[in-house]
């Protein structure tokens, strides 16, 4: 690293005052509303409800963890996170390696694959609540009728799977867009030379491209798990985290439990409790993902 | 630099039947997949044209007479400009906001590294794995207190920090990839370290700081928590806009669709305008 | 310096502080005559609502010193809005839509203005009902700008084809019968429709009367809820088994508007929900079924006489306001009989806000295309919101219960009963789970111990 030929005292004082505007500004983004967060979790504090004061203790961490939904609410938020992952970075690898191929009107295509990600998550979800997954004039239900299936009602009967679509649709041009970027950095010899050395597109793929992919997966796959674990807008607007607590995830549990009453000491623990998880999630990541791109 | 990206793939010789056919699959199969992902969102722009009873009519209508009703109902209640105009300046405003702060910290940090650097960096991440709903009621009444419910400037503020780990993260990536040499050449000419990020660093990294400033101009745009919350009507962008026609009484698919397609025209363009700059862009370090 | 200068410099102030004067005094003057005060309205996005902001351009024209900024909003998404707002004091406000549930806790809290309007506005006319539900200690903290009770619907074709009648006072039972007879779902008829949709003023509203007429309610003595009870077991079994067998596909994604929209495209054999959705079947212009309306009261259980439905969505006025005699200004006039009127006289009188005003229904026009009118104004007088369940109850409201944790009980519990509807849970699970959370709940806000 060339920096280490400079003496170090000179790198790091020229380093800090550059630096320290956007840790301090996050700093305080931190910090202020955590410590916040931290002295409400431990009042008692309804926003409703001015007579209910002082100090709770432990009381609302725990109503929380032992919230029978809480346990759900969190394998809920795996499935989800996991699913949408498997299947963005899966098909996501297949397309890109399908749109580094030439074809006409390929740019145009490109172009088509990526416009979910700009479609904000709350007309997204809408959409495909009424337009695409309605059961009577949604059409899936047309289509499954025209086929003389019955209409799937899909937010009463496969409602994780349902929000796993919707969320995946969205996110999938994401994928293909970082994972496209490293496909087309692969050097054409280096699949040439495979080619000749007689392997099929199979064992290209397995041998050559996907161990070149690795870090672009590695990256999509932090970045997704940074913006889906706090997936909400998707879960309000279709099934409101059911029936029942099918789809209720951590960051709409606390929504439900602590929100829809202003209970803030409530929402409180649960922010503190999802900033602990967040960041254990976040050491996972840093292990893998320091492996990957720090080399 | 390390990610240039060449936009001329290897292509599949077409040698002999076998390649061709394989040529053809491969166009269909790229082009039935761009379809099927655009499929719903050409659904909702047919849908805005029709009438409310024909949006609902089953089985679905293809053959219809088109009409604007959805979208003069649409603004007859709520004026479209106003919105846009300022989803228009907290996303542009919390880009730049976000853009300014991000590039001296992503400069001190891809050439001054100390052992904490990866350590910060990760820790930015981190910030922005807390949903937001649990910290919605203090920062509601430090913004009362603030006065900055309901303003532009709240908003912008709000975009910034949200974006601010993702954008010093991106630009790191791509200062990362800048020859030292450069740096330092001109540092023996004497530049100090603002010259040095301006006149060297910044024409170097344009490519990577036009698509970090798209990536994030996008999620300000769509960002629809925050905007819901904070804002009312002086400073509600387009998220207020749609909330207002989302199962209201009565027939609105219509209403629905026009008003999604106001929402989302502006960024889809913009996107599909500047597709090259964020494909070449979006990589996060991941292509080396 | 020299002295030039220091007299300019003088010169530069004294003109200063003269147009700083001026600005000053020109802006007094405004302030006095025409400079418009900006109101800021909170409201739903509901058909109703949403002719208000159409028509409030005489509002406007009347008084041209206020001007009205509208924050129209899907109803969850605006009452979490509006809730923050005042439980904060924020003020961004200054007209808000509530209903009668939250009215009375709010204006205990003293978060609302007292609302009297003058001899004009005629509050006698208010149906006593509406209006005690807004009240508090005997002031008025926000007006109704549409009241509601429930009934029952049905259609009169489908009932002649089966040979049934509907009978003037129908029991659950009877009425569970009819559904299984006029369902007839190859051709989309599908006997009964009823709101299944998760949340207090969704399923549970309906699902509340339900209880009560069999005998139950949420809450014993000293707030132990009572859910996992008889009652509720009867409630839950009629419920479910009428929708498994009798319902629309997709039952838990309907609400009001969605069964609305149900029976006004004629799917819906029988309907049992809010009185204003009468105004809508029969109107000609949104309801394919519109002479084929049948209507009795709501169906009754093992018992009799208690709370049924009363809702209204009200407008009202925070403490927090800025401007509280305009925001007052608007909230009578949108109120007012006069305003019935030009809604009579804009989109006829089928579509006048329904449920409020005694004028309204004793007027000849109204009874002439509103059928339902003198048997609608029964329902809102029979409501009877403060009225005693089977057992004791320490609480108060009929489809609802008055305490601020409802909001979020009532949703949790109507998700477990929408999960009873999709095979998810056993009806035991479901009250049992419901049972356990409503008490978690009460007892974390520390109503009961």
């Amino acid at each position: 690293m060339s920096a280490s030929t400079m003496p170090a005292s000179r790198s790091r004082g020229a380093g800090l005052p550059f630096l320290a505007p956007s840790v301090l500004v996050l700093l305080l983004w931190m910090i202020v509303p955590l410590a916040m967060t931290l002295w409400f979790s431990t009042q008692r504090y309804n926003l409703l409800d001015p007579t209910q004061t002082g100090f709770a203790g432990i009381d609302n961490y725990y109503y929380l963890v032992t919230d029978p939904d809480f346990w759900t609410s969190l394998v809920n938020t795996l499935v989800l996170v996991v699913s949408v992952l498997v299947i963005t970075v899966g098909l996501g690898t297949l397309l890109a390696v399908l749109y580094d191929t030439a074809f006409p009107g390929r740019n145009i295509a490109r172009l088509l694959v990526i416009a979910p990600f700009f479609v904000m998550p709350t007309v997204s979800a809408l959409m495909w609540k009424n337009l695409m997954m309605h059961p009577i004039y949604g059409l899936f239900g047309v289509v499954a009728h025209a086929f003389g299936f019955a209409p799937i009602d899909w937010f009463a009967q496969y409602p994780m799977a349902a929000i796993v679509i919707i969320v995946s649709w969205e996110w999938l041009p994401f994928a293909v867009l970082i994972l496209l970027t490293a496909v087309q950095s692969l050097d054409g010899e280096q699949k040439e030379a495979a080619r000749l050395d007689g392997a099929g597109p199979i064992a290209q793929f397995v041998y050559i491209i996907l161990p070149h992919m690795r870090r672009a997966i590695t990256v999509v796959i932090m970045i997704e798990t940074i913006f889906l674990l706090t997936i909400f807008a998707e879960i309000f607007v279709t099934t409101s985290g059911g029936p029942g607590t099918a789809t209720t995830t951590l960051a709409y549990l606390i929504y439900a439990r602590a929100l829809l009453q202003y209970d803030v000491g409530g929402a409180s623990a649960g922010g503190v409790v999802a900033i602990v998880l967040a960041n254990i999630v976040a050491i996972f990541l840093v292990r893998s993902i320091a492996r990957n791109l720090e080399a | 630099m390390a990610t240039v990206i060449s936009d001329t793939p290897v292509k599949l010789r077409a040698s002999g039947t076998v390649g061709e056919r394989a040529h053809w699959a491969v166009g269909v199969l790229g082009w039935l997949v761009a379809l099927a992902m655009f499929f719903p969102i050409a659904w909702m722009v047919l849908t805005s044209f029709k009438s409310e009873t024909d949006a609902i009519a089953t089985p679905p209508l293809l053959l219809f007479h088109p009409t604007l009703e959805g979208y003069a109902e649409v603004q007859s209640r709520a004026n479209y400009l106003l919105f846009a105009l300022n989803s228009v300046i907290v996303s542009v405003g919390g880009t730049a906001l976000a853009l300014l702060f991000a590039v001296p910290a992503a400069y001190s940090m891809a050439f001054h590294p100390t052992r904490r650097t990866r350590g910060t960096l990760l820790w930015m991440l981190s910030t922005k794995m807390l949903p937001p709903v649990g910290v919605l009621i203090p920062i509601y009444l430090l913004f009362r207190n603030l006065g900055l419910l309901d303003t532009r400037i709240g908003l912008i503020a709000i975009y910034m920090l949200m974006n601010l780990p993702i954008v010093v993260w991106m630009l790191y990536t791509f200062f990362k990839e800048v020859p030292k040499d450069i740096l330092e050449a001109g540092r023996m000419d004497g530049a100090n370290q603002r010259d040095e990020i301006r006149h060297l660093l910044l024409p170097l990294a344009m490519p990577g700081i036009a698509s970090t400033g798209l990536l994030s101009l996008i999620l300000c745009w769509n960002e629809a928590f925050w905007s819901l919350n904070l804002t009312s009507h002086a400073a509600a962008p387009l998220t207020q806009f749609i909330a207002s026609f989302s199962s209201p009484e009565g027939l609105f698919f219509s209403k629905l669709s026009a008003a999604s397609t106001m929402a989302i025209a502006p960024i889809m363009v913009l996107g599909w305008i500047s597709q090259k700059q964020l494909v070449r862009g979006l990589t996060f370090g991941a292509v080396k | 310096m020299s002295v030039k200068a220091s007299i300019a410099s003088i010169h530069g102030r004294v003109i200063r502080a003269c147009l700083l004067a001026g600005v000053a005094s020109v802006s007094l003057a405004a302030g006095a005559n025409a400079e418009p005060v900006s109101i800021t309205i909170a409201t739903v996005n509901n058909g109703d609502m949403v002719t208000m902001q159409k028509l409030s351009d005489a509002f406007e024209k009347a008084n041209p010193d206020i001007k009205l900024n509208w924050v129209v909003l899907e109803e969850n998404t605006l009452r979490q809005r509006v809730t923050t707002d005042i439980a904060t004091h924020a003020g961004q406000f200054d007209v808000l839509t509530i209903g009668n549930y939250e009215a009375p806790i709010w204006a205990q809290r003293g978060w609302l203005e007292k609302i009297t309007p003058d001899a004009a506005y005629d509050t006698d006319d208010l149906l006593k009902p509406v209006r005690d539900s807004l009240s508090y200690k005997g002031a008025i903290y926000a007006l109704p700008f549409y009241a509601e009770s429930a009934m029952t619907y049905y259609r009169t074709d489908l009932f002649k084809k089966a040979g049934l009648t509907m009978p003037t006072a129908p029991t659950y039972e009877q009425i569970r019968q009819f559904a299984d007879k006029i369902t007839d779902k190859s051709n989309g008829v599908y006997g009964m429709c009823l709101r299944g949709k998760p949340g207090w003023g969704e399923n549970m509203a309906f699902f509340t009367m339900l209880v009560t007429a069999m005998g139950g309610q949420w809450f014993g003595d000293g707030y132990h809820a009572t859910i996992d009870t008889p009652a509720w077991h009867k409630a839950l079994d009629w419920y479910d088994g009428i929708l498994k067998a009798d319902g629309p596909p997709g039952a838990t994604s309907n609400g009001f508007n969605e069964n609305l929209a149900l029976f006004a495209s004629g799917h819906c054999g029988m309907w049992i929900d809010s009185t204003v959705a009468a105004g809508l079947l029969y109107d000609k212009k949104q309801s394919t079924v519109a002479d084929k309306v049948g209507f009795a009261p709501v169906p009754t259980g093992s018992y009799t006489g208690g709370p049924t439905w009363l809702w209204s969505w009200a407008l009202a006025v925070p403490v927090s306001s800025t401007h509280k005699g305009a925001a007052e200004k608007f909230v009578t006039w949108a109120t007012s009989k006069a305003y019935v009127d030009l809604v009579a006289k804009t989109n006829g009188w089928v579509s006048a806000p329904a449920g409020t005003r005694q004028s309204t229904y004793a007027n000849p026009q109204y009874k002439a295309v509103a059928p339902f009118a003198s048997f609608v104004l029964d329902a809102i007088d029979n409501s009877n919101p403060n009225g005693k369940t089977a057992q004791p109850r320490p609480y108060v409201g009929a489809q609802f219960v008055g305490i601020p944790e409802f909001q979020g009980i009532g949703t949790q519990v109507g998700q477990t009963i929408a999960a009873t509807l999709t095979g998810g849970l056993s009806a035991d699970q479901a009250l049992k789970s419901a049972q356990s959370a409503t008490q978690r709940t009460v007892r974390q806000a520390g109503l009961a111990h």
